[in-house]
């Protein structure tokens, strides 16, 4: 199989995951009780006010038909208007993606720091008290849910030393006129370094509670790896060659022992991304999961589906590129 | 890896960066106020959609915008646009007076033309206001001078009280039609003592004072409300400087945030009312194990153990502040006849009378711990109430349908704190918010509805709230209290229709 062909038919799996997706969140949302319409009743609302609503948002139609204006929009690069925000839903998507994946990239980047600093100290001190704590931290990162680590930090950082943000993601006060939301990468491209501190500083921690979980599993995984391949021939003759055990770690080692993990941090990404919806509540971060929420809250049916197409075609792409990135690496796939 | 102090001072060095460069200044004087608002703004029409019959963020909008007819802290009505209003002889029509001198935010003068322009679009059934059922019953809305006139062939008593109430707002005639709703959900601008100087949604809105306001300009010229809805963070922002007023805070992290240097409270009754909605089927057709679930209630003690004395007893529809509160109307906290209505229905410890209660969960304060709470003192008497936990849409949409279970419990706001807005649509089974469709309170209700006498139709509803309260028809809890911290530096006054409003802050 062609590489260009096994790209095609990863393109085509992904197509009928998003039907497939859209299919089930259209229906499951209208079954499950909660009507957008009851919420918006006023107190002295008749039989008449009731049915004029429903017309006006469509619910006076079948879940089939709904669903198919909803699809033929779709197709169009319509997903509807939102009811409670009242503008169309693909604006208001795609304006608070930049910010729920720049908070996503930034704990990824802490993560693998974090992660990878604690495994190649873990197999440096092996056997020693060192690599027992980092394994007792490892254990304490991950048994505690990344929300509850967001409260440690904002105890920590936001009240008892207060030196980051607890809320928001820019400070009400910075006048910026950026052309994209990508406000990180937008701010040092057009060096103000002000605007990108304060974004940091409003990053930080949400992106820390977000980071400490996975760095936990990067360095179990990544240290069990390193563990093995220092084991392996070529690096005792790489030992035997004289190397400090700090070049044999870094240069032998972790280039084999770091393929797995690299897989893992794919796959993580995607769960990286789903915990935002509760961290961005927390720290009232103006991304897309904090959108959910209240979109949820509202029984914004337009807006949940649009919310729940994005983060399906997000992991949906992260899967698929961590596919290619295998072919890439791994020749022999590409005849599987 | 160690902690040399080479890093530590590195660390302290880019936390020092973060901080100066980052944060706010708190020093004692405040230039610019920062409120941590509880929930988001999602939208800036406040006559249309689904945000305009939100209550909690009415605020906001009163920023803003005026209503046609302000209320006072104390839920009175004054003065505002409209400087006077009235009827004519046979109530077949109304007549406001516009006030003169009142500019928009972009200059353009306010007049009679945009109060007419704002009823009428309001009436339409096509402009999406919720509340169209009560702005479509005046037609033929006039203007000459600062005077409007309009014709109400069905009488409607409560119509100038809806101008201090929901979708209430006057809005820019000739400014919206030049930019659209799109472009006035861009940049909205109304007569209100602020102006909206830079929007983010889910995350702040920044507003600048209106220095021209006809009420008199605000005393903090530059105001940022932060949406902050999670209670946790709420409770960090204030007490870490980073916001000098918050409000919806737990009633423990109140006081003991109240307690601390640099930090107030005020905790002040407000118009909303935790009630258990009765929906006459099952068991709850039954007049003694209705009566016996009210009279089984210790409201004092829920109060003073799940809301730390924060909240205050009520056993009608209306709260003290309402015009047709009657304080001779009570339910007591009686087990022993609790015991004895059930036992003549044929109930006991041994027999309880079983169905179930609906609640939210972390909705209002304490909801679903006071529900817990109501159920262990009915089990005392002979009640076995089995909790069903639901979602506040699901709640919506069980009432509409007429589909909530034996017991429900719910909050319910009356900011104008009119009878017909409390036990009116509450208890009366045609209104979608209604689930009591017992026949005797509908016949009661029905003739008050157009009552053109003020004070017999006030009377009319005290006697109606006298029956339902003796017939156990639905069982009012408390008037919740709202905790709003501050700095010290700050002084707030409340309002009791809970909208947290920055133009009635002033430096301490």
């Amino acid at each position: 199989m062609t590489l260009l062909r096994l790209i095609l038919l990863r393109i085509l799996t992904t197509a009928i995951t998003l039907f497939g997706v859209a299919v089930i969140v259209f229906v499951v949302i209208r079954v499950v009780p909660g009507n957008p319409i009851a919420m918006m009743l006023p107190p002295g609302a008749t039989d008449a006010d009731i049915a004029r609503l429903q017309a006006q948002y469509g619910f006076d139609k079948s879940i089939f038909e709904q669903f198919l204006i909803w699809l033929g929009g779709v197709m169009q690069g319509d997903f509807g208007t939102s009811i409670s925000l009242r503008q169309p839903v693909s604006m208001l998507v795609l304006g608070r993606l930049p910010a729920t994946l720049e908070l996503s990239i930034f704990a990824l980047v802490i993560a693998v720091v974090i992660g990878g600093t604690m495994a190649l100290t873990g197999t440096r001190y092996r056997d020693t008290k060192t690599e027992g704590a980092i394994d007792v931290s490892a254990g304490m990162a991950l048994s505690v849910p990344d929300f509850l680590w967001g409260l440690v930090l904002i105890l920590l950082f936001g009240v008892l030393w207060p030196v980051f943000h607890i809320s928001g993601r820019i400070s009400p006060s910075l006048n910026i006129d950026f052309t994209t939301n990508f406000y990180v990468f937008e701010s040092l491209f057009r060096l103000r370094f002000d605007v990108w501190l304060d974004l940091l500083s409003h990053m930080f921690m949400p992106a820390l509670a977000l980071a400490i979980p996975l760095a936990a599993i990067i360095a179990q995984l990544l240290k069990q790896s390193l563990k093995e391949t220092m084991h392996l021939d070529y690096v005792t003759l790489a030992r035997t060659k004289g190397y400090s055990e700090h070049h044999v770690i870094t240069r032998e080692a972790l280039p084999n022992a770091i393929l797995p993990t690299l897989t893992l941090v794919g796959v993580q990404f995607t769960f990286l991304i789903g915990g935002t919806v509760i961290i961005e509540r927390l720290f009232s971060y103006e991304g897309l999961g904090n959108m959910a929420i209240d979109a949820v809250i509202n029984r914004d049916l337009p807006l949940i589906q649009g919310i729940v197409i994005l983060f399906a075609l997000l992991f949906t792409l992260v899967n698929l590129a961590v596919d290619m990135l295998y072919v890439v690496l791994n020749p022999r796939l590409r005849h599987a | 890896m160690t902690l040399s102090r080479r890093s530590l001072l590195k660390s302290s060095a880019a936390a020092a960066t973060f901080a100066v460069v980052g944060l706010p200044s708190f020093a004692q004087a405040i230039d610019e106020l920062v409120i941590a608002y509880n929930v988001n703004l999602p939208s800036w029409d406040p006559t249309v959609g689904l945000s305009a019959v939100n209550p909690t963020i009415q605020g906001f909008y009163q920023s803003v915008f005026d209503l046609f007819i302000p209320q006072n802290t104390d839920l009175s009505f004054g003065s505002g646009i409209i400087t006077d209003y009235g009827w004519n002889d046979d109530r077949s029509a109304i007549w406001m007076d516009v006030r003169e001198g009142v500019t928009w935010h972009n200059g353009d003068p306010l007049t009679a033309e945009d109060v007419a322009w704002s009823l009428t679009r309001a009436g339409n059934p096509d402009s999406g206001n919720p509340i169209q059922f009560i702005w479509g019953k005046v037609n033929n809305i006039q203007t000459d001078g600062n005077r409007v006139t309009a014709d109400m062939p069905e009488y409607e008593p409560t119509f100038f009280k809806w101008m201090s109430f929901l979708t209430g707002y006057v809005m820019p005639k000739k400014y919206y039609e030049e930019v659209g709703a799109e472009g006035f959900e861009a940049a909205p601008i109304g007569s209100g003592p602020y102006m909206v100087e830079k929007f983010e949604r889910n995350a702040f809105v920044r507003l600048k004072a209106n220095e021209n306001y006809w009420g008199g300009a605000p005393e903090f010229k530059t105001v940022t409300i932060k949406f902050v809805t999670d209670a946790a963070s709420r409770v960090a922002e204030v007490e870490s400087g980073n916001s000098h007023v918050t409000l919806e805070v737990p009633y423990e992290e109140f006081d003991r945030l109240k307690a601390k240097d640099g930090i107030e409270g005020v905790a002040a009754p407000i118009s909303d009312i935790g009630m258990i909605f009765l929906n006459d089927i099952e068991v709850m057709t039954d007049p003694n194990v209705r009566k016996a679930a009210a009279h089984a209630i210790d409201k004092s003690l829920i109060i003073e153990r799940l809301l730390s004395g924060y909240g205050v007893p009520i056993d009608t529809l209306q709260t003290p502040d309402y015009v047709a509160y009657d304080d001779s109307i009570k339910v007591p906290y009686d087990p022993e006849k609790s015991k004895e209505l059930l036992a003549a229905s044929g109930y006991g410890p041994d027999n309880p009378v079983k169905f179930k209660i609906q609640t939210t969960k972390g909705f209002k304060p304490k909801d679903y711990e006071m529900v817990q709470a109501i159920v262990g003192l009915w089990r005392r008497v002979g009640i076995e109430a089995e909790i069903e936990v639901y979602e506040i849409a699901k709640h919506f949409e069980l009432r509409a349908a007429d589909q909530l279970a034996p017991a429900a419990f719910y909050n319910w706001g009356n900011s104008v704190g009119d009878p017909t807005t409390s036990t009116g649509f509450a208890m009366f089974g045609p209104s979608p918010h209604s689930v009591w469709d017992g026949e005797e309170t509908f016949n009661a209700i029905l003739p008050l509805w157009g009552e053109a006498d003020e004070a017999k139709r006030i009377e009319g509803w005290k006697a109606v709230d006298k029956r339902i309260a003796e017939n156990a028809e639905v069982i009012p809890l408390l008037q919740y209290v709202q905790p709003i911290l501050h700095s010290s530096a700050v002084k707030v006054t409340p309002h009791r229709s809970g909208a947290l409003l920055p133009h009635l802050m002033t430096r301490a």
